[in-house]
């Protein structure tokens, strides 16, 4: 909580000019907190000359009896330009599960601008509730916004769980939630369930570039939170007529600002799917040997509706983009399918695609390390399999 | 132009082994690195320095051979680094090391910049930036893989990734980013700031030092708790396709038919 301390106060005004959230203003010459709108960021306490201020960042939640008072599970609908993230239905899927074991609504919250009639596609997933937040100040991305909101609206409701999606963007604005919050935060979920006894949840990641699995809780704080990644979980198939409640939502203004300003958002055309949302990945590797035969992955990607991803060592020949870059240092992926062309499978490779449920490695070097985790292996020469390969899949679908 | 940069040190993925049967991480043997990302971080914060002046600090928080990861830092060019370390620290979620962090900082001087890498590859939770930058105050950008300096207004434009594309923003100072790999090319270190590394004397702060409270430090500060861990097994099937090509190519297409992938 901020604190104004009323003896020391002298109504400078410092505070006001330097809240980027309208939170605090002179009144009858004393600094006035609105509590809606703090964020609890601390610039004023900095500012104020005559350190009248305090922040107590006192924890939401200290003793058990308070914790039954965070009731629900909360989906963060994730979308962008109007394009709802394939994520958010399968968060839905799986909270489906959690909120009956709970026996709690699950209750999505949609962010944007002009994105109304996604509420019902949301509903009709299995949410109880969609809360509509539409505002132009969500067109754009930015932390503050998407995080304040968040952060207002839990504290007015208060869930016991909050699930988002591990994409960029929740990776981004989800930590700014919990820290604001002062609760726990698991990232990159690949497992969730609830422990019958006390009803917590229990989230499982991968650490060390998924080398160990650790099932963490959050016992003393609400709500608990963890982002999850993309493909683990089904989503439900969409009911006809949902009966979900759509409820919109109005947000102090001071709220929607942001100190980041976004000047432009550029979609950029990749072939096919994103590398993280992709359902078949197709994998260039040195083993490619020259940049004319990368046409051959792109190719089968092509009649597979798969994305393109690269080692390091592809992307560092140039052969693709970085962003296809798929690793420790790039991109986690968790397909259906993965096919390792001319990938060694070095583990700052392997780390990043341990998450998908099949792999295929053609290699010629029947000792490659991508041998021991594939659920296929060919060995053999990329420049003959895979043309060979292209031709087989054409047949499949009647290509000529 | 004050400019800080966190940096951890991690397992080195090479030398990093796994007990199957406890789950837990074999530790002898294991050496030390720089998280990667942080080099990414270290040379942003170089560069800054060395177009806009000013002076760049390490901090990380870990054990006291942490130190060494400072060493190299300033073989690498940081102006000055420091260790905060306590075995109050010890157990730290995000939460907790966010809090210590923003400690050891306001300790340093108001920041202008602060820089951290997209991700630990232990932890790997890409948390510690934006949850640092709440505690700070500061705004924060993160993924970012291109930056540039509006001259004179202190204001920066950064490129930020995401899954669709890229945005472009802008941001005064002071801020947070984290960044990626492809942002730039880390130097290597010169001589002279390798002699400079080795004969520097390192601070190791304690939670008295940054003035932190301890109940919201290491394990008491840190509201997750981890209840188990495993080693992953991976089912795989490992089959290998045999034959002549044509046979190997006939036998994946088969079998990812019957899996309905294709
Ligand atoms: C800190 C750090 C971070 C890193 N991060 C990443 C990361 O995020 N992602 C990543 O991918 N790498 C990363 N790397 C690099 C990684 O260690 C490997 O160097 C890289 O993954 C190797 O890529 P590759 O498998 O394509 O190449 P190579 O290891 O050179 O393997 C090429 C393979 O192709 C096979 N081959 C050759 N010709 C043919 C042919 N005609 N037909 C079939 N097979 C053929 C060879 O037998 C070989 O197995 C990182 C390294 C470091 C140090
Ligand atoms: N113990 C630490 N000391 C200093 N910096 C850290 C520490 N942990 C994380 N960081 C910084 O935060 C980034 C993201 O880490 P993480 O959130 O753990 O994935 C790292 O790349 C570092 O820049």
């Amino acid at each position: 909580m901020l604190e104004v301390n009323v003896d020391r106060c002298i109504g400078c005004g410092e505070c006001e000019e330097v809240c980027s959230f309208g939170a605090i203003a002179v009144e009858q010459d004393v600094a006035v907190v609105d509590y809606d709108s703090c964020t609890l960021c601390g610039t004023c306490v900095d500012t104020c000359p005559e350190d009248a201020l305090t922040l107590e960042r006192s924890d939401e939640v200290r003793d058990a009896t308070d914790l039954d008072t965070w009731r629900g599970v909360w989906v963060v609908a994730e979308q962008r330009d109007g394009k709802v993230a394939t994520v958010t239905y399968e968060l839905l899927g799986k909270a489906r599960g959690l909120a009956d074991d709970l026996r709690v609504p699950l209750t999505a919250i949609l962010m944007g601008h002009e994105i109304g009639d996604k509420a019902v596609d949301i509903a009709s997933h299995g949410a109880d509730r969609v809360l509509v937040v539409d505002h132009p100040a969500f067109a754009a991305f930015t932390d503050e916004v998407f995080g304040n909101t968040l952060v207002y609206l839990a504290r007015q409701e208060r869930p016991e769980i909050i699930l988002a999606g591990a994409t960029s963007m929740g990776r981004s604005f989800i930590p700014r939630v919990a820290t604001v919050l002062e609760t726990g935060l698991t990232a990159d979920c690949t497992e969730l369930s609830i422990r019958k006894d006390d009803r917590a949840l229990l989230q499982t990641r991968p650490a060390f570039g998924g080398n160990l699995l650790a099932t963490i809780v959050c016992p003393d704080h609400r709500p608990q939170m963890a982002t999850v990644r993309p493909h683990v979980f089904k989503a439900r198939p969409a009911t006809e007529n949902p009966t979900a409640e759509i409820i919109n939502v109005n947000i102090p203004e001071g709220l929607l600002k942001s100190r980041v300003r976004v000047v432009e958002s550029v979609q950029e055309l990749v072939e096919g799917p994103g590398l993280t949302e992709a359902e078949v990945i197709v994998t260039a590797g040195r083993g490619m040997e020259d940049k004319k035969n990368i046409a051959l992955v792109k190719e089968l990607a092509e009649l597979m509706g798969a994305g393109v991803g690269a080692s390091r060592a592809a992307t560092d020949a140039g052969w693709l983009p970085e962003r296809a870059q798929i690793g420790q240092t790039g991109v986690t992926v968790s397909p259906k399918l993965y096919i390792g062309c001319g990938v060694s499978g070095a583990i700052q490779h392997i780390v990043g695609i341990q998450g998908s449920e099949i792999i295929v490695a053609i290699n010629k070097d029947p000792d490659a390390p991508l041998f021991d985790l594939a659920t296929y292996g060919i060995v053999g020469d990329v420049k003959v399999i895979l043309p060979l390969l292209i031709k087989r899949i054409k047949k499949e679908r009647g290509i000529p | 132009m004050n400019i800080v940069v966190c940096i951890k040190q991690v397992p080195d993925a090479r030398t990093v082994k796994f007990d199957q049967e406890k789950g837990t991480l074999v530790r002898e043997g294991v050496e030390s690195v720089i998280n990667p990302f942080d080099y990414n971080a270290i040379e942003a914060a170089l560069e800054l320095r060395d177009a806009f002046g000013g002076q760049v600090s390490a901090v990380t928080m870990g054990p006291p051979q942490a130190q060494e990861a400072i060493r190299e830092a300033l073989s690498l060019g940081v102006d000055k680094g420091v260790v905060v370390s306590d075995r109050a620290f010890a157990g730290s979620d995000t939460l907790a090391t966010t809090y210590t962090l923003a400690k050891a900082i306001e300790k340093l001087g108001a920041p202008d910049i602060v820089i951290c890498g997209k991700q630990a590859i232990d932890g790997d939770t890409g948390q510690v930036g934006p949850g640092l930058a709440v505690r700070l105050g500061i705004p924060y950008v993160t993924c970012v893989n291109e930056m540039e300096i509006l001259k004179g207004r202190n204001v920066l434009r950064l490129k930020r990734m995401c899954e669709q594309g890229y945005d472009i923003v802008e941001v005064e100072t002071p801020l947070l980013m984290t960044v990626l790999a492809t942002l730039n090319t880390p130097r290597v270190p010169s001589l002279k700031n390798k002699m400079r590394a080795r004969k520097a004397d390192i601070p190791l702060w304690d939670v008295s030092a940054i003035g932190a409270e301890p109940g919201r430090t290491g394990l008491a500060g840190s509201p997750t708790q981890v209840v188990s861990t495993s080693v992953p097994t991976f089912d795989a099937k490992k089959e290998m396709l045999e034959g002549e090509p044509e046979e190997q190519v006939d036998a994946l297409v088969t079998r990812l038919k019957e899996a309905g992938v294709i």
